[in-house]
């Protein structure tokens, strides 16, 4: 069995009554991938294969080269010897003491290898409740425990499976910062699950989309999105990466400089910032013509790439803006009228970007 | 209380003592496994751990005299290793004790594991711990309400043993007199005056060891 170094590689059958979950993926062993799909695709039960929490039927796992599971070989890592911080959906603090020996209790048993305390404190804000029984802490609190203590389990993987889920909207926005400064300053990969296309867009840069316990679509999150022809996942939103350039106060407009051209964002995020933007197929327009007078500030010169079927009045148009891509929704009508085909040069107008993520170190 | 009273109180405190501390390491597994597996044996398991509730003291006792008996299957092993019988004998009682307050261990630690779920086990074991790490790092101390009611009322079980006693111990002082044999002679010998003394004592200890676990259980609750 071949183990390439840098990557996640994992093949796993696992049958539960009606259940089946098959799938086969090599993941990179950087950065955050989401695993994307409906309840009961089987997202948490692959969680828990790479955890070692179920027996799966068959199964193989080996992670930055070392073999954790091979079921041909008879190999099978216990739980407790894969180093994974596994963060469920609830904290699951260990009631019976307080968050410091919580926070301990991965840390003592990592045989030796040592994640700064302080750093995995002050990363997740939690330097107040050291002393706080898991029942005095707030939803929020807990989790962002549960989180510092997987990560001082000093894990080669973090599982994180739908670590939001449990929260209401208010304390689900003040977590997701917490997640960017992760995803900024800590060098594990982690496996997200998520049901929320909006975490997942936000938050990841590989998209694995799973249905029926099979993966329907998987690659470079910004990839994923644009695949219009694959039907698994109409996600109706596109990504872009770019680096602020200029700010103008006056209007309170950032420009960020794309690999082909530039947007204007609202908002100010410090000059050479990298940004995730992300733009909803529904606010983008097309002109055969470049508009003159228009409210649209943002206009990409953009070649149709791909035309996909929509709903019955709308048809996908997906765009290259160089190496970048863009998926537009268009009226069925639109497209007969200003008679757009693959490999038309047109202008992409789009109306609102909304900015995700204001401080991603770059790729 | 004349000091007659005080050698069965002591040997009876001393066989609830050891058979509690007994049963703890019987029953923790036990309890542990029936809280956990979804063998078919468990209901039958369950069953048979039940029946020294049900079943009169007389027929738990003349069956363990039967087993325990130099004619018996464990009784001829022993004496065949030792030499020594172990129907009426302290050792004898120690195991029919254990046999007869084996659901009052067993019963409140399955509840309390089963109440307990799977979740922190779960993730303590992705924490590094090995099962039996995570047992008692983390299940035996989220259980302790189980342990206290296990252990209280395995005790007060024991101390309260008559009719198992009286057919497998007997009477013989020092060795398997204990309290409530020593109540029962009292009676027997009209002595009602020593009768009222011991049982008084046997009614106080029962009720502060009771009270001593709700209380317990009642903090343990609040923290």
């Amino acid at each position: 069995m071949s183990v390439p170094r840098d990557s996640l590689s994992l093949a796993y059958t696992l049958v539960r009554g009606e259940f089946r979950l098959e799938l086969e993926a090599d993941l990179p062993m950087r950065g955050i991938t989401g695993i994307f799909g409906e309840s009961g695709a089987g997202k948490t039960s692959l969680l828990r294969c790479v955890a070692g929490l179920e027996r799966p039927e068959t199964g193989r796992l080996a992670v930055a080269g070392e073999v954790w599971e091979d079921s041909a070989s008879g190999t099978c890592l216990p739980v407790h010897r894969r180093r994974v911080g596994y963060v469920f959906q609830e904290p699951r603090l260990f009631p019976h003491i307080d968050v410091r020996r919580n926070l301990d209790y991965g840390r003592r048993r990592a045989d030796g290898e040592r994640v700064d305390f302080d750093h995995a404190v002050g990363l997740l804000g939690i330097g107040g409740l050291l002393d706080r029984m898991p029942d005095a802490l707030s939803g929020g609190e807990a989790q962002r425990v549960a989180i510092a203590r997987a990560l001082l389990r000093a894990p080669r993987l973090l599982l994180m499976d739908e670590p939001l889920a449990s929260l209401d909207e208010r304390r689900r926005q003040a977590l997701l910062p917490y997640f960017d400064r992760l995803h900024a300053e800590l060098d594990i990969p982690v496996l997200y699950v998520s049901h929320s296309l909006d975490e997942v867009c936000r938050l990841c840069d590989t998209l694995v989309v799973l249905g029926g316990g099979a993966i329907r679509a998987s690659g470079p999150i910004e990839t994923v999105l644009g695949d219009i022809d694959n039907p698994a996942l109409d996600a109706g939103v596109s990504i872009l990466h770019g680096s602020v350039t200029d700010y103008d106060r006056h209007y309170d407009l950032s420009t960020v400089a794309l690999t082909a051209g530039h947007l204007r964002v609202s908002g100010s995020y410090g000059i050479d910032t990298r940004l995730r933007l992300l733009i909803r197929s529904s606010d983008i327009s097309v002109c055969r013509e470049h508009p003159s007078q228009t409210s649209i500030l943002n206009i990409l010169p953009v070649r149709i790439d791909a035309i996909a079927e929509g709903s019955a009045s709308t048809v996908q148009l997906r765009l290259a803006a160089g190496p970048d891509h863009l998926v537009a929704i268009v009226t069925r009508r639109s497209c007969t009228d200003l008679k757009l085909g693959v490999g038309d040069r047109v202008y992409a107008q789009i109306k609102s970007v909304a900015v995700r993520g204001a401080a991603f170190p770059p790729p | 209380m004349t000091a007659a009273a005080w050698g069965p109180l002591w040997l009876t405190l001393e066989l609830a003592a050891i058979t509690t501390l007994l049963l703890m390491l019987i029953a923790t597994p036990l309890a542990w496994w029936l809280a956990n597996t979804q063998s078919p044996a468990k209901s039958a398991a369950q069953a048979i751990v039940a029946l020294p509730i049900v079943l009169p003291p007389t027929v738990m006792g003349f069956y363990l005299l039967i087993l325990l008996g130099p004619a018996g299957g464990i009784g001829r092993w022993w004496v065949e290793i030792t030499g020594e019988a172990l129907t009426f004998s302290f050792l004898g009682l120690v195991i029919a004790s254990c046999v007869y307050s084996l659901p009052f261990a067993v019963q409140p630690l399955q509840a309390a594991f089963e109440s307990l779920g799977r979740r922190e086990i779960e993730a303590a074991r992705t924490l590094g711990a090995t099962r039996l790490d995570a047992f008692f790092s983390v299940a035996a101390p989220m259980s302790r309400h189980g342990f206290v009611n296990a252990v209280v009322l395995s005790f007060a079980h024991t101390l309260g043993e008559f009719g198992v006693v009286l057919m497998v111990g007997g009477n013989i002082p020092g060795e398997t007199r204990v309290i409530s044999i020593a109540i029962y002679d009292q009676v027997e010998s009209l002595d009602y005056a020593a009768a009222h003394a011991t049982s008084a004592l046997l009614l106080v200890i029962a009720f502060v060891m009771l009270l001593a676990m709700y209380v317990l259980n009642q903090s343990l609750a609040k923290r």
